[in-house]
């Protein structure tokens, strides 16, 4: 199944790592948070699982799964609000990793597409130029785009930032269908309370794991400060890794 | 002078002029297509420096074979298809974003290209290649321009859907990969079809054909079909009035077009009912929901 396992995995930028020697895995169909201070790696290791970055070190088994697997909702999409695309279209972009350049979309993708938004919440938005959308509005979008793409694992950095509750808890709900459809969920979140409520599954990082397994045994208040007291390291003199030398 | 005379005589009685307009809406249908794509893309630029690219091929091609129109062709596409997929390849693999890829290629292109030609005193012909002279162009020419718009047609269609998504959330297709492949191409046909126009306007002139019907476009459609069709129409109506004002004024036809066109973008930005001028100035009363 679509288990992703890592294995000594060190991520980082010019040789320095953001998160190293990270070994565990994600089980096919599980639904985990990931947490801890900004610069502690958690969106380095989203972008390392979907491909975006490569290992400085270590291993990353992604099993059977294929790129096109991996559906991938970045902190920030750098998408220009001003392109001249409808809600539907945007949506409908979801299928193209199914489509390709030949495919139809046809009635069934269509209608595939249409509940997808309704899922979100958006129906009747289906013309609506995107420039035109809420903050909230347009990640509601992006959750329907993500849903059509019918990836069978789903990463989300930071997927509830900046958004009110209501919406919130709408795309929760979306995250929870995915969930029971049986797709794996990763997400970046920093909402403790949230995290104890809705995910089962918790991995705590402070530059490496500080803990990782279900959340009611993980996510405790002495391993979230163990990750607070981690430091946000750069350092221009740092040694080669005596982990790595001792290897 | 009737009708017949003013809008049909001249294609119908002059070969010259009548090539020149089978090269012209050639090039119009290859290019606005792809200048929507590039102005979309933020890159209403690049199709100028792009054109300064071709400079080296042409050079090599001038000094081998001489002044002709095989010259623009042959040389022109190697030098820039060569330079569009250097700053392709230095955008997607290192640190620096594609304006600053697609500016470090043609200065060094520019650079070579002069080198080439400095012991050449001053070329004259070479002010052809710059400034184009649609009225001249040869059979052979006019061939190559059409079967070059001819493939490029079928590619852009092809590749439509990746491009709009490649052009609106370039990180969402390179996490499912195609990317490259569709960015790679794309700059391959846009410099292609500046050769193609090059040959027929001038490297200078051929970028207002494909640049402006887009911008002005963009002030009568909202979705990105219309705005492509809207954009041809804008370029095929640009050459067609060009080729006119030059045959009936005496003026050479490249600028001719390119002016249409400006005139065209200036009317549109005042009148467009996308975001134009007057209708940002009109206040309605708005609306309950």
């Amino acid at each position: 199944m679509a288990e992703i396992r890592v294995q000594n995995l060190t991520l980082g930028y010019h040789r320095h790592p953001a998160v190293h020697h990270l070994s565990g895995a994600f089980v096919s169909g599980s639904l985990t948070a990931v947490i801890g201070p900004n610069g502690v790696g958690k969106s380095t290791l989203l972008k390392g699982i979907a491909g975006a970055l490569k290992p400085l070190e270590g291993g990353l088994d992604l099993g059977q799964l294929k790129r096109h697997d991996i559906g991938f909702l970045p902190q920030q999409a750098h998408v220009d609000t001003d392109f001249p695309i409808g809600v539907l279209d945007t949506v409908c972009m979801g299928l193209w990793p199914r489509v390709g350049l030949f495919g139809g979309i046809g009635v069934d993708k269509l209608k595939q597409a249409r509940a997808a938004l309704t899922m979100v919440g958006l129906e009747g938005f289906e013309e609506r130029p995107i420039g035109s959308l809420s903050r909230g509005q347009f990640q509601r979008v992006l959750f329907a785009r993500l849903s059509v793409q019918q990836a069978s694992v789903v990463l989300l950095d930071e997927p509830f930032t900046a958004l009110d509750e209501r919406t919130q808890r709408d795309l929760e709900k979306v995250i929870e269908q995915w969930h029971r459809d049986g797709r794996t969920v990763i997400a970046v979140v920093h909402d403790i309370a949230q995290v104890r409520r809705f995910f089962p599954d918790t991995l705590i990082l402070a530059r490496e794991v500080i803990a990782w397994g279900p959340t009611a045994e993980t996510a405790s208040d002495e391993n979230l400060s163990r990750a607070r007291m981690a430091a946000e390291a750069w350092d221009d003199d740092a040694l080669v890794c005596a982990r790595d030398a001792a290897a | 002078m009737g009708i017949w005379d003013l809008l049909f005589a001249p294609f119908a009685e002059t070969e010259a002029v009548r090539n020149a307009l089978i090269a012209c809406l050639a090039v119009s249908l290859g290019s606005a297509p792809l200048g929507v794509f590039l102005v979309l893309r933020r890159m209403s630029l690049a199709g100028d420096v792009m054109t300064h690219t071709l400079l080296p091929g042409v050079a090599v091609a001038y000094l081998v074979i001489g002044a002709s129109p095989a010259m623009m062709l042959v040389g022109g596409l190697a030098s820039g298809v060569v330079a569009a997929l250097l700053s392709v390849v230095a955008a997607r693999t290192t640190l620096i974003r594609e304006d600053a890829g697609l500016a470090a290629v043609y200065l060094i292109f520019l650079a070579v290209g002069v080198l080439i030609l400095a012991d050449q005193g001053e070329p004259e012909e070479l002010l052809h290649v710059l400034f184009g002279n649609a009225l001249e162009i040869d059979r052979a020419t006019l061939i190559a321009i059409v079967g070059i718009v001819t493939v490029t047609l079928p590619v852009l269609a092809l590749m439509f859907r990746p491009l709009v998504i490649e052009s609106f959330d370039p990180a969402f297709l390179a996490a499912v990969g195609g990317g490259a492949v569709v960015h790679g191409v794309f700059m391959v046909l846009v410099m292609v079809n500046l050769v193609a126009g090059a040959a027929a306007l001038g490297t200078l002139m051929t970028v207002g054909l494909m640049i402006l019907p887009a911008i002005a476009a963009r002030f009568w459609a909202a979705s990105i079909g219309r705005i492509v069709a809207t954009a041809t129409v804008i370029a095929l109506a640009s050459s067609v009035i060009g080729l006119l004002l030059a045959h009936h004024g005496q003026l050479p036809p490249g600028p001719a077009i390119v002016l249409i066109a400006g005139l065209i973008f200036v009317a549109s930005m005042l009148t467009g009912p996308q975001g134009g001028l007057l209708h940002r100035l009109r206040a309605l009363p708005h609306l309950e929901g």
